[in-house]
């Protein structure tokens, strides 16, 4: 009752995958830490890199509500470059400081960047003599979110990844949830998971460094978000076991993905669908209403979150729309597999990106939607194109039933706009 | 290594394309990995550009380091000449790519492309935004002008403008008409709206106009000293200035017509009865050195306020701002950290914030009323309408910008008369203002909607400071309550100045009325 429903002859998971190698236009894994920080409320992310470092993190996050935000950049300086000694030295009187101003701060993220990664600056040794200076009450631990190794969403991978081999171990049989997401759709998936007598259940990462979770080889964790590779592998070498599925998007992702769960800990059918209906049902009217206007309309993804393989399934399974590209920066089958599978054949799947080439496909294509990033948006709407910014599909909680009608409006909101406006010259 | 949390300036390579983005027919090869495209965004959203920026970036990535990335640079050369036909190239490196020492000036030179391709050298750990806009218009300049016959009319050139500037665009405008009104022709506008072709021909001129020092200071001197070309030093922001610019442009040029100051409304405005409520408003001044210097003036003479605190955030105009804080009986603050402007803003408590988007949100937190003067600056100070700083309209707009935040005059009675009135309480703010008034210090921001756990962090508002060492008893207190909020501010930083001044460290009602008696003006 709750498998798949007309399952594609010919999926996405058999369509060869266009590789790209050319300008990328795309977000460094820094930005992450602009959702990373809110989540996790007594960490502190210190990025040991440039001025650009400092810009981007500043540009991205468009909002400084906050005079000081749980994340800084220690900007490198002519004299850093000059020898290694000075600028470990530097780096733990900056630590030290920053450390003794804010006492709340328990764990403490040494953010590697472009310019810390090319002078082979070595922040794991950092972290590593760090620790030993600052325990019990801070844990430092250190990742890259440089634009040379890591590309947007990658950025959490690489911090959750980092935890992975700190966590404490455990032999109890756990369910654990994996991924930054924001807690009212948390809450969510732990509150049906729960009524389903699915537990206990764990989340990384935790809000506090006193929930952090434990692993071992009787975890089984599911991924919330499609960019978690990384993250995976370091839980599978812990012995912990994945369960796969589709990620949560709309109703059908967010049934096949609990279904899954509650398969692995053995929910009977009559459970799950006491739980599901009235969320499912909730979800299904609220997709039906945003997707009238989306119904047979073209949607063009340019890759940066690697959320666009899921997204793609929701919008075209669910929405009624036509992909006719599909672009990911990584294509990840072992992650998103079950995701292509639900796929029909038809769209471009690339990999990576050349972005003008890229961006003359589009044009060619003329699609109803295009999912790009900020610095594509305007200039496509100015040729005409409707755009959709990618950015706030990581933003904005839209995960699970009670957010698929709000996925389904963030696509079609920029559609319904373009029909309201009677702004031309005799209109 | 130094700890930042918001930045005033970007890295220089942000300079250069800010000058490439307000060129045509211009192109930017930089070597920068692929996090560097997010700069894209600060134009296309921020000022809403329709096009993206011009730049090709090589996006190197790790596994290219060891190999080959100066062979990445070349084929992104070619590449952005093949597809953009530019007029002229201008190459260079991000911070990263500065370390990685692949010389993209040396390779693009090799490469024998059919157009003049202009290496830049943007010390990145050590310059920035303004620096990297100064140093790039002045490469280009210096490359590309040379010697030319004078055009038959007196004309000028007007340098400074760029993209993602603080009303670059109207100022640019406003100053055509006010020196097509004197006589004066305009030869280029440039970087913004120049092709390098325009470039070449800047010697046409008869002399320049530097709009902004922070931008176009270099070539103007380079054009002074090698194409004996004079160039003015005052930037026409506020009547004065307007005024002594004027003078500047008839000095050099010998031209003698009068201008038509009809539109000019900010004198009367400001003469007007229901301006006296100005008179000796608090503010707190901050920005750019230019804007900082011209809002001086305009908030002295102008506007009649006091000025309590000034300073920038570049410091190659350090002095200048010094000597302006001394001119004004104060120390200027010359500092790129934001905590420390934050700091000072709180102590000198002003009623009013003329700064950039940075100390907007310093403003939000503190409850003080800000207005923007200066870059940096955000999606909301690109107005659709026109809204320049400069000349005569300039000042108008100022004058309207400024008082905004500001509780009117005749407001401002009611809500003494009737303070103790329900509808009259502090949080009512200005009538104009919908939702925006002003808060009180300590109190927690608004949680925007799509925040992670907000929660959290709201203990990170900064508490009320200030009043630590005074006590303040509660007849003294009770009766601070009653005074309106915005003036609350000045009436208790008054009275402990006061109160210090002899000694005391209790204040009484008394006290507070004693105060109130010596500081009347
Ligand atoms: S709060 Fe205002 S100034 Fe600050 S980032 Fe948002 S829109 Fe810009
Ligand atoms: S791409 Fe590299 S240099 Fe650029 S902002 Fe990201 S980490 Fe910093």
């Amino acid at each position: 009752m709750n498998a798949p429903s007309n399952i594609p002859t010919r999926t996405c998971r058999d369509t060869p995958v266009l590789k790209e190698r050319g300008q990328r236009e795309v977000f460094c894994g820094l930005t992450g830490i602009i959702w990373l920080h809110r989540k996790m409320q007594d960490a502190f992310f210190l990025v040991v890199g440039s001025r650009t470092c400092a810009h981007l993190l500043q540009s991205a996050a468009g909002v400084m509500i906050f005079a000081e935000p749980r994340f800084g950049t220690a900007i490198l300086e002519e004299g850093d470059l000059a020898g290694m000694q000075d600028a470990h030295e530097e780096l733990d009187r900056e630590v030290e400081r920053l450390l003794s101003r804010r006492p709340d701060i328990r764990q403490l993220f040494l953010v590697g960047s472009c310019p810390s990664e090319v002078i082979k600056l070595d922040l794991a040794r950092a972290a590593e003599r760090l620790t030993v200076k600052h325990a019990p009450h801070v844990r430092v631990l250190n990742y890259s979110g440089s634009g040379i190794e890591t590309t947007f969403t990658q950025g959490e991978d690489a911090c959750l990844e980092a935890m992975v081999p700190v966590l404490p171990e455990t032999g109890a049989r756990e369910l654990l949830l994996v991924g930054a997401l924001p807690d009212v759709v948390e809450d969510q998936a732990v509150d049906l998971l729960t009524e389903m007598g699915v537990g206990p259940i764990r989340v990384l990462p935790a809000a506090r460094a006193s929930g952090t979770p434990a692993v071992g080889p009787e975890t089984r964790y599911a991924l919330f978000q499609p960019f978690l590779g990384d993250t995976a592998a370091a839980l599978d070498r812990r012995g912990a076991q994945r369960i796969e599925a589709p990620f949560p998007f709309g109703e059908e992702g967010t049934t096949l993905w609990l279904k899954a769960i509650a398969d692995e800990f053995g929910v009977d059918d009559e459970t799950f669908e006491r739980v599901t209906a009235a969320p499912r049902a909730r979800a299904r009217t609220a997709i039906a209403n945003a997707a009238e206007s989306l119904r047979g309309k073209s949607v063009f993804f340019f890759p940066d979150s690697q959320l666009e393989i899921p997204l793609a399934r929701f919008l075209t399974r669910e929405c009624g729309m036509e992909a006719v590209e599909i672009g990911a920066p990584f294509i990840h089958k072992g992650i998103v597999g079950a995701d292509l599978d639900l796929l029909s054949e038809g769209p471009t799947i690339s990999e990576g990106q050349d972005v003008d080439k890229q961006l003359d496909r589009c044009r060619a294509a003329r699609p109803d939607i295009t999912v790009c990033g900020l610095g594509l948006a305007n200039p496509l709407e100015a040729e005409g194109l409707t755009t959709k910014w990618a950015i706030e599909l990581v933003f904005t909680p839209v995960h699970f039933y009670d957010q698929a009608g709000d996925l389904a409006g963030l696509f079609s909101r920029p559609l319904r706009r373009r029909g309201l406006l009677k702004v031309e010259a005799g209109a | 290594m130094k700890l930042t949390v918001w930045t005033y300036e970007g890295p220089p390579h942000v300079g250069a394309m800010r000058v490439a983005t307000g060129m045509k027919g211009l192109h930017y090869v930089l070597h920068a990995p692929q996090g560097d495209t997010y700069a894209d965004l600060l134009f296309t959203m921020i000022e809403r550009r329709n096009h993206r920026p011009p730049v090709t970036y090589t996006t190197f990535q790790a596994r290219d380091l060891g190999a080959d990335t100066a062979h990445l640079f070349k084929d992104a050369c070619l590449d952005a000449y093949e597809r953009f036909k530019p007029e002229a190239i201008i190459v260079g490196a991000s911070c990263t790519a500065e370390l990685i020492q692949d010389d993209p000036g040396g390779l693009a030179e090799t490469m024998g492309l059919p157009v003049p391709v202009i290496p830049l050298e943007l010390p990145s750990y050590s310059r920035k935004e303004n620096y990297g806009c100064d140093e790039t218009f002045f490469q280009i300049v210096r490359h590309l002008a040379r010697p030319m016959e004078k055009t038959a009319q007196i004309t000028c050139n007007i340098l400074g403008p760029t993209g993602l500037g603080f009303r670059h665009r109207d100022d640019v405008e406003e100053l055509t008409g006010l020196l097509s009104d004197l006589g004066v022709g305009v030869n280029v506008v440039a970087p913004m709206g120049a092709t390098p072709t325009d470039i070449t021909r800047l010697g046409q001129a008869h002399f320049n106009v530097l709009l902004y020092p922070e931008t176009a200071e270099a070539a103007a001197r380079w054009l002074k000293r090698e194409l004996g070309m004079p160039y003015t030093t005052t930037v026409p922001i506020g009547v004065g200035a307007t005024w002594d610019f004027i003078g500047e442009v008839r000095a050099i040029t010998g031209l003698t017509g009068a201008v038509d100051d009809s539109r000019l409304r900010l004198p009367w405005w400001s003469k007007s009865v229901d301006s006296t409520y100005l008179t000796g408003k608090r503010v707190f001044l901050f920005g750019d050195a230019t804007h900082v210097k011209a809002a001086a003036r305009i908030a002295r003479d102008e506007m009649g306020f006091e000025v309590v605190g000034l300073g920038c955030y570049n410091r190659e105009f350090a002095r200048d701002i010094r000597a302006l804080g001394k001119e004004f009986g104060l120390t200027a603050l010359v500092t790129e950290d934001y905590l420390e402007v934050e700091k000072a803003i709180e102590d000198a408590a002003p009623e009013m914030i003329l700064g950039t988007q940075m100390e907007r949100h310093i403003g939000k937190r503190l409850g003080i009323p800000c207005a923007v003067i200066s870059a940096p600056v955000h999606v909301q100070d690109f107005p659709a309408r026109y809204s320049p700083q400069v000349g005569f309209e300039g000042a108008n707009v100022i004058f309207d910008t400024w008082i905004h935040p500001l509780v009117m005059g005749l407001e401002e009675h009611l809500l003494m008369m009737f303070r103790e009135d329900f509808e009259f309480h502090d949080a009512a703010g200005p009538s104009h203002h919908g939702g925006h008034a002003p808060r009180a210090l300590g109190e927690a921001e608004p949680q925007p909607v799509a925040e992670v756990a907000p929660e959290a962090e709201v203990a990170e508002a900064p508490a009320q400071t200030g009043s630590d060492v005074m006590v303040w008893l509660a007849d003294a207190e009770k009766e601070l309550k009653k005074i309106p909020f915005f003036v609350r501010g000045k009436a208790r930083r008054n009275t402990e100045a006061y109160a210090a001044e002899r000694g005391l460290n209790e204040i009484s009602k008394d006290t507070l009325y004693e105060a109130k008696a010596h500081y009347a003006r």
